[in-house]
């Protein structure tokens, strides 16, 4: 098939001009992709902020409040506002006790602390059982939801660990990351309570 | 060379899949849904399509000793760019499909064909077998994706069958990825013969 000789220059000339034009394309798709990609991000960051603490005025982006938890896991929390009142808190919070990989989920508080909503934002636990994270802590049913619990009062481990939470059927590890991540956002939330009550409108 | 022939070899007589076994990796690891198969399938075919296209263009451009190289660099830009594309456009298969697609510039099938069919045969032929042998591969993981999807949470399509609790787990995880294949390909042998 090659018509041309394989001598160094050759070789060299081919793949220098091959990894040139490969870069080039590359370059530019990056470039007309890097706005919508940005964008598909940040309206998912809203869409997860809007599902998890009651409506609000302003936007929980402005003020966001980057803080390590005590673990040394990267915590975002999300002030939501409504007239310039806290309503409540969107908390990014992850863990890093799941069965395989990092938990990342964002809780809503009231300000008091009770659990609004949640939304898990990347698993990589086992489908078909950790997975069901996604909507088991929401399903009233038995002791598996924590909606409208608070941290403060009610204890949010797993059953086995003596809480007063169902664990997802054969996946307490993924049931305990996701509780863990819950825990810490809490915390988080409840440390940083002043700043985010005051803070950007 | 018959083109309709060149285009149905990857359908049947020559499935990626289920007569070459090549590409397992990503036909066991994403099949647990049929949408995931088929947006991996599709990914594929387009880098299929897309690489066969400029390798038979650029075929006697490059010299023998080098083209390895030349022809992985050239599926790696274009694996790139699907990655880039679907992050961009289709967020929400990104995240499902996520470590795989990269994983697209090592699947035996893409390579295969750059190597056994693009560079000795015409732009034309080339583009005419990466679109064959491309949805072949999506059809074959769409089918293996949707028995699993149907037996492991009867579902298909994300429309409920019948209910999840009746569903045998063991087809979502792996090694039910190894019995419907397995399953599978003793299926598609016996009509091959037949």
């Amino acid at each position: 098939m090659a018509t041309i000789e394989s001598s160094l220059k050759n070789m060299l000339l081919t793949l220098l001009v091959i990894t040139a034009i490969a870069g080039t394309s590359l370059g530019f798709v990056y470039k007309m992709t890097e706005a919508p990609i940005a964008a598909a991000k940040a309206k998912k960051q809203q869409e997860a902020i809007k599902m998890v603490v009651p409506p609000f005025t302003n936007n929980p982006a402005d003020g966001v409040l980057e803080v390590t938890s005590p673990e040394g896991l990267p915590i975002r929390l999300f002030p939501a506002k409504k007239d310039g009142k806290l309503v409540g808190v969107a908390v990014e919070t992850m863990s890093n006790k799941g069965f395989s990989g990092n938990i990342s989920i964002m809780v809503g508080f009231k300000p008091d602390g009770t659990i609004v909503n949640y939304q898990v934002l990347d698993q990589k636990e086992t489908p078909g059982l950790g997975t069901k994270m996604v909507t088991w802590f929401k399903t009233n049913k038995g002791n598996q939801s924590v909606l409208d619990k608070n941290p403060k009062k009610n204890n949010l481990t797993v059953s086995k660990d003596g809480g007063d939470v169902d664990a997802i059927t054969a996946a307490t590890i993924s049931s305990r990351a996701f509780l863990d991540a819950v825990r810490i956002g809490y915390e988080s939330f409840m440390k940083n309570k002043d700043k985010l009550e005051g803070g950007a409108q | 060379m018959n083109q309709w022939k060149n285009f149905t070899k990857g359908f049947f007589k020559e499935n990626a899949v289920f007569v070459l076994l090549l590409g397992m990796c990503p036909t066991l690891g994403v099949t647990s849904s049929a949408i995931n198969g088929l947006g991996m399938g599709l990914a594929t075919t387009f880098v299929l399509v897309m690489s066969n296209l400029v390798i038979s263009l650029i075929k006697n451009l490059i010299p023998e000793k080098v083209r390895i190289p030349a022809f992985i660099v050239v599926i790696a830009t274009f694996v790139t760019i699907v990655e880039m594309l679907m992050q961009a456009f289709t967020p929400a298969l990104y995240s499902s499909l996520g470590l795989f697609i990269p994983l697209i510039v090592v699947n035996c099938i893409v390579l295969g064909r750059a190597e056994a069919f693009a560079s000795k045969n015409s732009v034309g032929s080339s583009i005419v077998d990466g679109l064959g042998m491309g949805l072949g591969f999506a059809m074959a993981l769409t089918m293996l994706g949707s028995v699993r999807e149907l037996l492991g949470s009867g579902k298909l399509f994300n429309f409920t069958i019948y209910p999840e609790d009746y569903g045998m787990l063991v087809f979502v995880l792996a090694p039910g990825a190894f019995i419907a294949l397995g399953y599978m390909i003793a299926i598609i042998d016996k009509m091959k013969k037949a």
